[in-house]
């Protein structure tokens, strides 16, 4: 018989890690995102702390992340470090080491506490092909008079019927070039090309609170459909804008990597 | 006059984009992969760009891992000259989408590293590990644009290409291919590159009274390295065998051989292997050790057809894992080739590597280990860093007799020595892989695996001290492969096959001490039927292809996937008129004089050592046991000789020295 493993030393550090999605790879799926990731850490040779055990595994806690097909510009993920490493380092040699369009954008030393609990809400930026922004603030209006939505979704335990309502913070009918993000390395979009960018479409904005089950922006777009009888025609593109503390009070979403820096 | 160059194809993914979050697992068909490589279509500094679209032609889960594909897939692109792209079998409720389309019409099967659509690449080459994948290359050909017929093609179209092992036999594909390479590939695609560049070159000419396409099929045919199936003409006796085959153009060989790629120290791909997103079938660096077998096992078309064995060095080997390693973060390094422990320094190298690596989370594989090349200092090498999982061992036949029929001599003895030396040292698990409907096989042959698993099962039980210790007996259904000793055996029907399995699997059941010990996997014996059909097919089981895909037929390695009716159905109607049918193909035992269909392929084989080996096989006097060539004398197989080729082993004398840390 072997004997047991010996036991893996603590994390000496713990680093958050802030990525995007973007472009093609957003339809990455959450566990090939984790794959890719182990992989890129040993790549890059960033000096991870292990799990114990016969199969020790590099400690990473994944929050709070997209469904497979959105993209999004905050994502979130802590690491447990064997040896201390300036998160500067650890930014650059892992952004190397991910294909682009998984991108590293911020690294900061974690101050304890759980990274779940500061993800309370999440902006979602959603685009609508063949929907005229008339059709969609009727759409909103409605839905946003009701106290409650019911909506579908296939889960891993069957349908599941769940109301979409009370997790819409607030959701609004934006002008797209009034938010059009400057200076982005890819496009974040649908990929440019005359035929998609020339249809119409409608773009909503909306602050969601995580709870259970989640509410996602499919769910919020199932909740229109119902109150306001739109067809879905095309595949709608959702991109997550923030992801953090939820402000009740102005319903805005802060930075959750803010609030370690000031406590560091 | 030459044709006109296509239009440079644009990127099919904007249209792909909105339609992928309807599809399963759409990650497989956006690329993105570590390691790919992206050219501009006009990649050539000057001259013509030489343009292939590589296929594997199963799902990405099986086809992205595959080595063949990543090899080619580097060696051409490392050409500046050569673009090189790689697109895979989609799954059926992908293949509805495209076929449905957008408003500009259908989407064409497209590569996964630009999207380029398939059809406007100068050659579309298709790798065939098995023939069941021959039913997604029509898929592919269809969705690409292309017609399937090869007759039917024009200037505007890919010159269809088939490689892999299944291609030694291509005949029952030749009406869909343009043409076929046997044996490596490394070299032949740079050379078949040449051609086209030149024939490019020259404005693409037709010479002769040939269109401009037949002129390039003509250029690669008479290279003597290629085979282009419409340059050759079949021939069948009134009683439906095969007359002969001949060439009908002037300059055409009558046989084509196969390509051997000597030193694979020159030749130390895959450098860069692709990383993928999505989850696949292996998710390992795998280098193989050497190519080539030399056991002589009977049934083994692999071991045939790809002699002389050739190693790779010691040297060369660590080098590869450490970079493959460093490119790729895989922490699984599997040691590849069709026999891994046969390798002259396997020691030094399961040693060297495990020293390198030890106390960081790399692991060693050896996916094939012979039984008689086990040892236990190897084995705990390899699960030094690694998990002690499970060990397979492939004793092929259930008994003694049967082992020797296939020339596959591990005694019973060895095999219960060498899983008491496994179970003592820690593993819980020992799989057996067998086949079932081997030549002269009788029940009894058969039943004999249970009585070894249960053996098996009591030694563990009695060296480890404990009964927490597993056998599972996994078999499969013997289908006879061109150019091995085996070419002329009449396969089992599938009914026996069934019924066989049936017994065993009472068998085992029966005795209480041991059953739950025991764990038992087969598959029914139908697929193998049908496998057989194309592996030793003729031309005429093209219509058969045809109407099985039509009928929808598509991914038929997948048991989910796969319908023996749709099968049978087809084989009466595309056989229909030809007075042959499905058993004269699978069921039917061959004689000396019957030219065989692939007999103008050449794998360097010589055809009367095979019958001689078929001979010894099949008598029951016969004292005959073929060993390995790499330690006793050659046994005249007339590979070497034919394709004046030699064995390449070690051992070269060297270690693995430490890594320096970075």
């Amino acid at each position: 018989m072997r004997d047991q493993p010996e036991q893996q030393a603590p994390p000496v550090q713990r680093l958050r890690v802030r990525y995007a999605k973007r472009g093609r790879l957003r339809f990455t799926s959450h566990r090939d995102f984790s794959r890719a990731f182990e992989r890129a850490i040993v790549r890059a040779r960033v000096p991870m702390a292990y799990s114990s055990g016969f199969n020790p595994h590099p400690r990473i806690s994944y929050a709070g992340a997209s469904p497979t097909g959105a993209a999004s510009e905050a994502e979130y993920l802590e690491i447990g470090l064997a040896r201390e490493t300036e998160p500067a380092t650890v930014l650059a040699a892992l952004d190397e080491a991910l294909p682009p369009g998984l991108d590293v954008l911020k690294v900061v030393v974690s101050a304890g506490g759980s990274l779940a609990d500061l993800l309370e809400a999440s902006v979602w930026r959603t685009r609508v092909p063949d929907l005229t922004a008339d059709q969609a603030e009727r759409a909103v209006r409605a839905f946003l008079a009701s106290d409650e939505v019911l909506v579908e979704r296939m889960t891993k335990k069957g349908l599941r019927s769940f109301d979409s309502r009370a997790a819409v913070v607030r959701l609004t009918v934006v002008d797209e070039v009034a938010h059009r993000v400057p200076g982005r390395g890819l496009p974040t979009g649908p990929e440019s090309n005359a035929e998609v960018r020339a249809r119409e479409c409608a773009i909503l904005e909306m602050v969601l609170r995580h709870g259970t089950p989640t509410v996602r922006p499919d769910d919020v777009l199932a909740g229109l459909r119902t109150t306001s009888g739109l067809e879905a025609v095309a595949a709608p593109f959702h991109e997550r804008l923030a992801q953090g503390p939820l402000d009740t009070v102005t319903g805005t979403v802060g930075d959750p990597l803010a609030l370690n820096r000031d406590t560091a | 006059m030459p044709s006109t160059t296509p239009v440079r194809p644009e990127s099919v993914f904007p249209r792909l984009e909105p339609l992928l979050p309807s599809v399963q697992k759409p990650i497989q068909y956006v690329g993105g992969e570590l390691n790919s490589t992206l050219k501009p279509w006009d990649a050539a500094p000057e001259g013509s760009t030489v343009r292939w679209a590589l296929m594997y032609p199963d799902a990405y889960e099986v086809g992205l891992p595959n080595q063949g594909v990543q090899i080619l897939y580097e060696v051409l692109n490392e050409r500046d000259w050569i673009l090189a792209e790689r697109t895979y079998s989609v799954w059926p409720d992908m293949e509805a989408v495209m076929r449905a389309g957008d408003a500009l019409g259908p989407i064409p099967q497209f590569t996964v590293d630009s999207h380029r659509p398939v059809r406007g690449f100068d050659i579309f080459g298709v790798s065939f590990s098995t023939e069941l994948g021959y039913t997604n290359l029509l898929t592919a050909l269809d969705l690409a644009g292309t017609p399937i017929h090869a007759v039917d093609r024009g200037a505007d179209d890919p010159v269809v290409l088939a490689g892999g092992h299944a291609a030694f036999n291509p005949e029952p594909v030749a009406d869909f291919l343009d043409a076929a390479v046997l044996g490596d590939g490394e070299e032949i695609v740079l050379a078949i590159s040449e051609v086209v560049r030149e024939w490019k070159d020259e404005g693409r000419p037709g010479l002769d009274g040939r269109t401009p396409r037949d002129e390039l099929l003509y250029r690669l045919a008479v290279s003597g390295s290629v085979y282009v199936p419409r340059f050759y003409d079949v021939d069948y006796l009134p009683d439906g065998r095969v007359k002969r085959v001949a060439p009908n153009t002037s300059g055409v060989p009558w046989r084509v051989q196969k390509h051997t790629l000597m030193d694979l120290d020159a030749w130390p791909y895959p450098k860069k292997p692709l990383v993928p997103l999505a989850e696949t079938v292996h998710e390992r660096y795998s280098v193989e050790i050497f190519r080539g077998c030399t056991r002589g096992c009977r049934f083994c078309q692999a071991g045939m057809i790809t002699r002389p064995v050739r190693e790779r060095s010691i040297t060369t080997i660590g080098d590869m894992v450490e970079s493959g390693i460093r490119a790729t973060g895989f922490d699984e390094v599997g040691l590849l080739s069709l026999s891994s422990a046969d390798h002259s320094e396997i020691g030094e190298v399961a040693t060297g590597l495990a020293d390198r690596y030890d106390g960081s989370n790399v692991s060693l594989s050896l996916p094939s280990t012979r039984v008689d090349a086990f040892n236990v200092t190897l084995a705990n090498e390899l699960s030094r860093n690694g998990r002690r999982s499970g060990l397979t061992f492939a004793p092929e036949g259930g008994s003694e007799r049967l082992r020797k029929v296939i020339n596959k001599m591990v005694t019973e003895q060895d095999l219960i020595r060498t899983v008491a030396t496994a179970y003592s040292h820690g593993w819980r698990q020992v799989k057996l892989y067998f086949m079932c409907g081997l030549p002269t096989e009788t029940d009894e042959d058969v039943l004999e695996i249970a009585d070894l698993a249960r053996k098996v099962i009591a030694k563990g039980r009695e060296v480890s001290g404990h009964n927490d210790i597993r056998c599972t007996v996994s078999i499969g259904g013997f289908v006879p492969k061109p150019h091995t000793p085996f070419q002329w055996a009449g396969q089992l029907d599938h009914e026996t096959t069934d019924l066989r399995l049936k017994k065993l699997r009472d068998d085992v059941r029966a005795d209480r001490t041991f059953a739950r010990a025991i764990g038992f996997r087969y598959h029914d014996g139908r697929p193998g039927i049908i496998e057989g059909l194309l592996s030793r097919g003729d031309r005429r089981v093209g219509r058969v292809i045809e109407s099985a895909w039509l009928a929808g037929a598509r991914f038929d390695g997948w048991s989910e996937h796969f319908s023996y009716d749709r099968w049978e159905a087809a084989a009466a109607d595309g056989l229909a008129g030809t007075g042959v049918d499905l058993d004269w193909y699978t069921t039917r035992e061959r004689d000396y004089a019957e030219v065989l269909p692939w007999d103008h392929l050449d794998s360097g084989l010589d055809k009367d050592w095979l019958w001689e080996d078929w001979q010894d096989a099949v008598d029951p006097g016969s004292a005959v046991e073929v060993e390995d060539c790499r330690w006793t004398p050659c046994y005249d197989c007339g590979v070497c000789p034919q394709l004046d080729t030699e064995i390449q082993i070690g051992p070269t004398g060297k270690q693995l020295l430490p890594l320096s840390v970075v």
